[in-house]
């Protein structure tokens, strides 16, 4: 993206106007071309998605009406939600409600900065990546205790607090987590610890040793309570707290919250993908740059997208956890655990500085086995129920 | 060492109920929603899925309507309403009108179980939305129909001895207490 920027400004496109403006505008139009064209389809097909996934969990059908199988009902929603009226309580600080929804907007688009998408697909690879990415998605607690605090209600504020206590929490057993591929690819830079991983599943840092094996499950556990996602989902919970901190939100307002909360079920799929499962490496099939871009990125979505499910699937499985519960588990459980797997991994850095590759093997193996044995209870599960078998993804 | 034993038996037990829930979800994504898509993507009509003692709205089969008010009687609404006239020089005797009124009707039955030749029941139908109340006021009689006397031996009429054999099974399936299963039937 720079280079194209570089090259348009030494052929004299630009010619007398200031610097700073053209690459002010330059980043305004990438952010608004990805927001439209990739960020805003993408949260409102997650939503669609998640209600379908979640009905056919619980042997319903879900939104299958607008469109073919209900694929537009997010425009539908989206759509309805910019008609409705926006209220503003009139005892809320209007300054600080109004402000909320873009802070959590913004603390969660941002991340889409160091997202890369392919070799040559990231808006900037910065040296630190990830400490960018744990800096700004702090910002959403931000904008969360803004929300619950501004909204003047004693809902918004509980739900504001409890998430602040949580993703505050949870961070440390994310942060420590990905530290541990921080040691083992030398790197904080996204691009850096794709290019130390290869295509194949035993060359990810997800069967580098067990311990980031493990690092894994923590992180993906530790984001879903970040994103406050069921089961972590105390900040929001219906029963208790009507909404949480978007209780008093209306119209445009509170969708920004919803579209953040989908948007960033993506980040955490591309994270976990970057990290972990070799981002967008592909097998060495195709020299022709565009066309390996195009592959690197489908292949980058699809591991992303993966995981997008795996949190949708969660959300129907596992019931909400208390508050007490979920302090309890991290910080008596992951917190110790990502500990572990950290000094674990640097033991192993030590032994092994250049890795183990016969132990990565292993560990893939060992991965299989786990699917294997998923698989078999699923089938299980399957011909101990009376429910007929249904294959056909619509209905 | 209880502790940690306790410690470590928590994290399998989180993890391994965990993965058994999470198998229990995935196989319900591969069986048939249980849902029924009514009113459009069914495979029939629920009307005709439903069985005959259905209380659907009321219909009145004129053809075999004796004219005997026994239903009018019954209501304990009023809400049949049906007109008689004499013919002054053939003595023959005509409806004028055959109304009921949907919007009062409580589907209690009873007309059904008073009515000697079956002709008024509860059809399968349930679906009388409309804009105006007075839309629901059904109509039987457009013109005037002459009022259906029961032949001795048996009615000749095929046409007519079908619709008669109709409401007879409806009135031995519904209206006859005796028969078991009646809307009449009560312990004691």
């Amino acid at each position: 993206m720079q280079q194209l920027l570089n090259q348009l400004i030494q052929e004299g496109y630009f010619h007398g106007a200031p610097m700073e403006l053209v690459y002010a505008g330059f980043m305004l139009l990438a952010a608004f071309v990805v927001l439209s064209f990739f960020v805003a389809p993408l949260a409102g097909i997650t939503s669609w998605l998640e209600r379908r996934v979640w009905a056919r969990i619980q042997s319903r059908v879900g939104p299958n009406r607008v469109g073919p199988q209900g694929i537009l009902q997010w425009l539908a929603d989206g759509i309805k939600n910019l008609l409705k009226e926006d209220i503003i309580p009139t005892a809320a600080d209007r300054r600080l409600f109004a402000l909320a929804p873009y802070v959590v907007f913004a603390g969660f688009f941002a991340t889409f900065v160091v997202i890369p998408f392919g070799s040559q697909l990231i808006v900037a690879d910065l040296n630190i990546g990830i400490l960018y990415l744990l800096a700004i998605t702090s910002l959403v607690v931000v904008g969360i205790l803004m929300a619950g605090w501004s909204s003047n209600n004693k809902w918004s504020l509980l739900g504001g607090m409890r998430s602040a206590a949580q993703i505050v929490s949870y961070e440390i057993p994310a942060g420590l987590s990905l530290l541990t591929i921080v040691f083992a690819a030398g790197t904080m830079s996204m691009q850096g610890i794709i290019t130390a991983q290869g295509w194949a599943p035993w060359n990810w840092f997800l069967f580098y040793n067990p311990f980031t094996f493990v690092a894994f499950f923590l992180y993906f556990t530790a984001a879903l309570a970040e994103g406050n996602r069921t089961p972590f989902d105390i900040p929001e919970a219906e029963s208790e707290l009507v909404a949480g901190y978007v209780t008093e939100y209306s119209g445009m307002r509170f969708l920004f919250f919803f579209f953040a909360e989908w948007g960033n079920l993506y980040v955490i799929g591309a994270i976990a993908t970057t990290l972990f499962l070799g981002g967008w490496q592909i097998p060495p099939v195709t020299d022709h740059p565009i066309l390996a871009g195009v592959l690197q990125f489908i292949v980058f979505f699809l591991k992303a997208y993966l995981w997008v499910f795996v949190a949708m699937w969660v959300r129907g499985t596992l019931p909400r956890v208390r508050v007490d519960q979920l302090m309890s588990l991290c910080w008596k459980y992951m917190v110790p655990l990502a500990f572990i797997c950290l000094l674990g991994t640097a033991a192993w850095m030590v032994i092994w500085p250049q890795g183990n590759r016969l132990a990565s093997f292993f560990m893939f193996l060992i991965g299989l086995g786990i699917l294997g044995l998923f698989l078999k209870r699923v089938s299980f599960q399957i011909r101990h129920a009376r429910p007929v078998l249904y294959l056909k993804p619509y209905i | 060492m209880s502790a940690v034993g306790e410690y470590v038996r928590d994290i399998t037990e989180t993890v391994t109920t965990v993965f058994e829930g999470m198998a229990v979800t995935f196989s319900h994504l591969v069986r048939r929603p249980m849902t029924i898509q009514y009113p459009d993507r069914i495979p029939k009509p629920v009307q005709e899925t439903l069985p005959l003692r259905y209380r659907g709205i009321l219909e009145v089969d004129m053809d075999i309507c004796t004219g005997c008010l026994a239903c009018e009687r019954v209501c304990p609404i009023s809400c049949i309403t049906i007109g008689i006239e004499t013919s002054k020089e053939t003595k023959q005797r005509t409806f004028t009108h055959f109304d009921i009124d949907i919007c009062k009707c409580m589907y209690c039955g009873l007309c059904a179980e008073a009515c000697p030749t079956g002709s008024i029941r509860h059809s399968q139908e349930f679906e009388g939305a409309c804009y105006n109340p007075a839309g629901l006021v059904r109509h039987f009689v457009t013109e005037p129909v002459p009022l259906y006397k029961p032949k001795k031996g048996g009615e000749t009429d095929p046409t007519l001895a079908e619709k008669v054999e109709t409401g007879l099974k409806y009135l031995d399936e519904f209206a006859s207490p005796e028969k078991g299963g009646g809307a009449g039937t009560e312990e004691g």
